[in-house]
This record gives structure tokens, sequence and C-alpha cells, in this order.
């Protein structure tokens, strides 16, 4: 079967601060090929029909997480999503929901920065070693306990999926909190009790209502809500285990 | 000077955004059902504290074709109700290991159904064999 003159529509929710007071819809119609992905089109528009829209982009593989993005509605890798797939009905686009757009497909991600350093997402260690020691061991058993949870690339879908997060944004939301699991849960570490501070807060996992959804948009397969909710119960015992933990 | 203006979008209507938000929104008003059927069999326990006479008023309430109807209609919603607890037990729970190999959430979700449906079946056969 020939490919040759497929025409699609790419209708992109556009917002240019300074000339715009609210965001509108533009159609672009966008000649393509089935292996051509989202993010594709969207460079198809920029260098031939119109060079101001601004989208963020990177690898094209699904590992920068930079060009998430809501496509016909879901939260979506624009690089991992083929225009094929809506041929010939077309697609809409549109900035990650629940942030505010900074422009066109861009959204606003300050607030997503500052969570992420809050949680200090990198290994604290448990016991310091010096070089002569060696190495930190770990089992294949302890490794299987973190290893999905750091798989996380910073897409923030799951934000974009997470409804209480759209509703109120103080929540510390999915994929800060799977990344802070990823340590806790990481034998090597020490830092879990620093960390607890914001697993117990108000903003922490019990903002969570287990929607789900962020679990199901992840395209790392890290699974935020299993963290999330692992972590109530965390946050339980530790609520009630200081009544008998020796000081 | 920055011309930064983000723009925030309205979160009017959320729910009807996604079919996976609707079918949240059903499993929580699902709950309120459930509850609300716990407070029926609450009557029930407290009418029977009460002596024989309160206890056949609540049992002939409970006769009442609207009390068939709405008894059915609550049926459908537990129904539900269990099986959307179970479909987000995997997300609760940690990682189950089983012979060195970890329990798919599939298999969970089965498991807890299963045992839903047995012990409503254990429950029914108690009350049928109870029967007067």
């Amino acid at each position: 079967m020939s490919e040759a003159g497929k025409v699609i529509e790419i209708e992109v929710l556009r917002y240019r601060p300074e000339q715009d007071a609210a965001p509108v819809t533009q159609m672009f119609r966008v000649p393509f090929t089935d292996d051509m992905s989202v993010l594709q089109g969207l460079q198809y528009i920029k260098d031939h029909l119109d060079g101001t829209l601004s989208f963020r982009w990177s690898c094209r593989m699904a590992i920068c997480g930079s060009c998430g993005m809501m496509i016909d509605g879901k939260p979506k890798l624009s690089c991992k999503t083929f225009l094929r797939e809506f041929y010939p009905a077309g697609l809409r686009v549109e900035a990650l929901a629940h942030f505010p757009i900074e422009r066109d497909l861009v959204a606003g991600v300050d607030d997503f920065i500052v969570k992420l350093e809050s949680i200090k997402p990198y290994l604290i260690p448990k016991e310091s070693r010096r070089l002569e020691q060696g190495e930190y061991l770990q089992t294949p058993h302890e490794l299987e306990q973190y290893e999905q949870f750091s798989s996380c690339i910073n897409c923030m879908l799951c934000y974009a999926a997470c409804p209480q997060y759209g509703l109120d944004s103080k929540f510390t939301g999915p994929g800060v909190l799977a990344l802070l699991h990823r340590y806790n849960a990481d034998s090597r570490d020490g830092g879990r009790d620093e960390r607890m501070q914001l697993v117990n807060a108000e903003e922490g996992v019990w903002s969570c209502t287990a929607v789900g959804y962020c679990s199901e948009v992840c395209p790392k397969a890290v699974d935020p809500a299993n963290a999330v909710n692992l972590n109530k119960v965390e946050s339980a015992k530790d609520y009630f285990l200081r009544f008998v933990r020796k000081q | 000077m920055s011309g930064r203006r983000p723009y925030v979008r309205s979160m009017n209507g959320w729910w009807r955004r996604d079919p996976f938000f609707v079918r949240y929104m059903i499993r929580e008003a699902t709950a309120l059902i459930v509850a609300a059927y716990a407070l029926v069999l609450l009557a029930g326990v407290l009418c029977l504290a009460q002596g024989e006479a309160a206890w056949n008023g609540w049992l002939a309430q409970m006769q009442r074709p609207v009390s068939i109807v709405l008894h059915v209609l609550m049926l459908a919603v537990m129904i539900y109700h269990t099986y959307s607890w179970f479909e987000i037990m995997p997300k609760t729970m940690p990682a189950l290991f089983v012979g060195g190999k970890r329990v798919s959430a599939a298999a969970i979700t089965m498991t807890g159904l299963a045992a839903a449906v047995a012990a409503a079946a254990a429950t029914f056969a108690v009350a049928w064999m109870l029967r007067p």
C-alpha cells in the first residue's frame, strides 16, 4: 500500500503570552508517513508551516522525558506516540495538564523541580566507607525492592494524570514520591528519617486518593501509585511505632 | 523584565475528561452505597435489640417491593465495588515474591476476587442451611 500523500490534521492549543489573553487552538495539515511520531509532526509544523510553535524535546527515544504533552486528552510522550494511530480522524495536542502553560506546548515545571530537589533524590549512605573498603554490596532481592522505581525519567506524565495534583498543587505528587521511595527502599541508603517528614506531611502520601491513573500513563512502568500507597503503610507505621520505639 | 505570564487552566469538570476518572468517581460513589447498606443492617441489629415487635417491623420493611428493588440495586453496586477494590489492591501492596518470582498484579486481583466469590458463596450456603 502506498503511503504517499497522506495528510493528518493536528490541532494545537497555542498560547503566546505576549499576544494571547488565553490559549487558542490552531489547526495544521501535516503530510505524514506511518513511521512518524507526533513529535515529528510538530517538527514538520515548526520547519515548514509555523516557526513560532514552541515545544520541548531532546532524545526522540523515550528516555529524556522532555516531550510529554496531552495527546487527544491523554498524557503521552510525543516521541513514543505515532501519528498513524490518529489517522484519519486527526488529533489534538496540548501542554501537559495540571501545569501552567508557559508557551504553546511548554508547561511550567518549576514546582516539580522544587519538589524533586526537596526529597534528596540521591543515596545518603547508611555507613560511610573508605575507598579501600570496596563497594556497597547488594543482593538481587535487595535490588528488586527499588529497581522499577529507579526507571523514572521525570517526564511528569503522572502529574498530568493526577487530579489531586491538578486540584491542589501543594501535593508532592506521584513521580517525586516514587523517586523518594526508590531511595528509601534502597538497602544502601540511610536517609529514610529525613524523607519520612515529607511522606507523613499532609502534602505527602495522604493527599493521594488512589485514582491510579499515574501508573497507567507511566511510559517506564514505574508504578508510582504503588510507591505512594506503600508509603501510606510506612507513614502509618511511623506514626504508631513512635509509641513503642526506644528513643 | 520577564515576559512570563503562565496560564493556569481550569479544573472544572475534570472527572468527565477521561473514562478512567469516570470509573474512579463511580468506585468512590459505590463506597457511599456500601456505607448506606451497612446502616440498613445496623438498623436491623438495633431493632433486634428492642424486641420482637421492632424486629418483625424491620423484617416487614425489608420485604416491601421497593426494599427488594433497592437491595437488587445495592447488590449490583456492591459487586462493582468489590471488583474495583481488588482491581486497585496490587497498587497498595509491597512486591510479592513466590518461588523467587514476582506475583503479577493480575494474579493478585484474581486471587482477591476468587476469595470474595468464595466468601459470598459460603455466606449464602450458611444462610440457606439456616433458613426457617
